[in-house]
């Protein structure tokens, strides 16, 4: 079967893909562009660890065709590292205890990523709306909101 | 497995596609096309696209609104005249499921899911499809009967009437998970007052049988009366009747039928 070719902004750099009909952004990510970390979790929309930002939203990559990305800028986890350092997300979660097993951190991550873009100092009540969509079966929920509870007072005082 | 990736710039010529394979589907937000590819549905084999403005047009001006059927729940919440609508759409998945999922897509959400459509069924809602042979408006009561057969037709559009008042239109999903899961049950209505008495009820039930219905007994118990905890409570003891719920990992179908009458009593009374 035919491929398609495909372009768009991966994290800030223009990639080309040629992708197979059906093919999921996340597929695209991870086998064919290499940047392992969106994760694989349902498949289903219901995990939450495959997100990823589209033009500035959060989407789920795996019930994302990739090629509807076409042309768009999709950020991933690996868009947070700034050199050595840690973005101040992922500091607030090292911090916090906010990882345990941490398959769901890159998506708790983007979620999170995704409220403080929008709404710089959010309530406990609105973080706890935006990772709503996002499962951790390790530590719970209450050290992955105060991390980003932190994360957004760093921000707000810097 | 790959499948056929087909993009239009136009409904028209996605209808046409999708109303000549009996293995395509039409792809809107994804939720529910990309999630049987990913199970590997063997029973699809063409994908439809279409990148028609008009699909994501909302008209919410005037007392009828219509609702694009590639609008996605997030920009439903983001419409200030929408806000009747907000409870549902705000019910439905995390944030990047509200970003992705659409009003034409939740017409074909099986349960546990679906219930936007819920509530547009309570709204008598009608529906704009676009077959192979050109376009018709069904009410979304008759949609939802056929649903099973409608897999060669487009919804290009759902429009509604605004309820008169808040009061009037009533929502609450009962879900095991907040502030998101799925539906145990779910619940709309629509109670137009006329004169202190209820006029034109409409009560529709999500997860009470394979797609959404309407609770036609508790309608029955509510027309012409005031809306008062007698009246309440006989439209609760009907709420069961004519529903044929199943059995899932969110509840058993007799539990359904024990709880569908409380909720709906409660969301009568205003009660949490």
């Amino acid at each position: 079967m035919a491929k398609t070719a495909l372009q768009f902004r991966h994290n800030g750099s223009d990639v080309a893909i040629f992708v197979d009909g059906g093919t999921n952004l996340l597929v695209a990510l991870r086998e064919l562009i290499g940047d392992m970390t969106p994760k694989f979790g349902c498949g289903q929309g219901g995990c939450g660890t495959c997100s990823v930002l589209i033009d500035g939203e959060l989407h789920l990559s795996c019930l994302t065709l990739a090629e509807t990305v076409a042309g768009r800028s999709v950020e991933t986890l690996d868009s947070l590292k700034q050199g050595p350092n840690l973005h101040p997300l992922q500091r607030a979660f090292a911090e916090n205890f906010a990882a345990q097993c941490g398959y769901c951190t890159p998506g708790m991550l983007m979620a999170a990523k995704a409220l403080l873009d929008r709404n710089p100092s959010p309530s406990h009540a609105e973080v706890v709306e935006a990772i709503s969509g996002n499962i951790c079966r390790c530590t719970g929920y209450e050290p992955i909101i105060n991390a980003i509870l932190a994360a957004s007072g760093g921000r707000a005082s810097a | 497995m790959t499948v056929t990736v087909k993009t239009f710039t136009s409904s028209s010529e996605a209808a046409a596609a999708l109303s000549s394979d009996r293995n395509a589907r039409y792809l809107g937000g994804g939720t529910l096309v990309m999630r049987a590819l990913n199970e590997g549905d063997i029973s699809l084999s063409t994908v439809v696209r279409a990148n028609d403005q008009a699909l994501t047009r909302i008209d919410s001006s005037g007392p009828r609104i219509t609702l694009g059927a590639g609008v996605t729940f997030a920009r439903i919440l983001g419409e200030r005249d929408l806000a009747f609508l907000h409870a549902p759409a705000r019910s439905i998945g995390g944030p990047a499921v509200r970003n992705m999922g659409t009003v034409g897509g939740n017409l074909f959400a099986p349960n546990p899911y679906g219930d936007f459509t819920v509530a547009l069924l309570a709204l008598d809602a009608t529906v704009a499809l676009q077959g192979g042979f050109g376009s018709r408006d069904i009410p979304i009561e008759e949609f939802l009967q056929s649903r099973d057969r409608q897999a060669g037709t487009l919804v290009l559009s759902v429009s509604c009437t605004r309820p008169t008042s808040a009061e009037a239109f009533r929502y609450r999903k009962i879900a095991r998970i907040k502030p998101k899961g799925g539906s145990v049950i779910t619940l709309a209505a629509h109670l137009p007052i006329s004169g202190g008495r209820i006029a034109g009820a409409r009560i529709a039930l999500g997860s009470m049988a394979p797609t959404q219905i309407r609770a036609r007994a508790a309608e029955r118990a509510l027309e012409g009366r005031a809306l008062d905890a007698a009246t309440a409570a006989a439209a609760a003891s009907a709420a069961a009747e004519g529903t044929s719920p199943s059995d899932n990992a969110l509840g058993s179908a007799w539990y359904r039928r024990e709880i569908v009458g409380v909720h709906l009593r409660r969301l009568l009374l205003g009660q949490e």
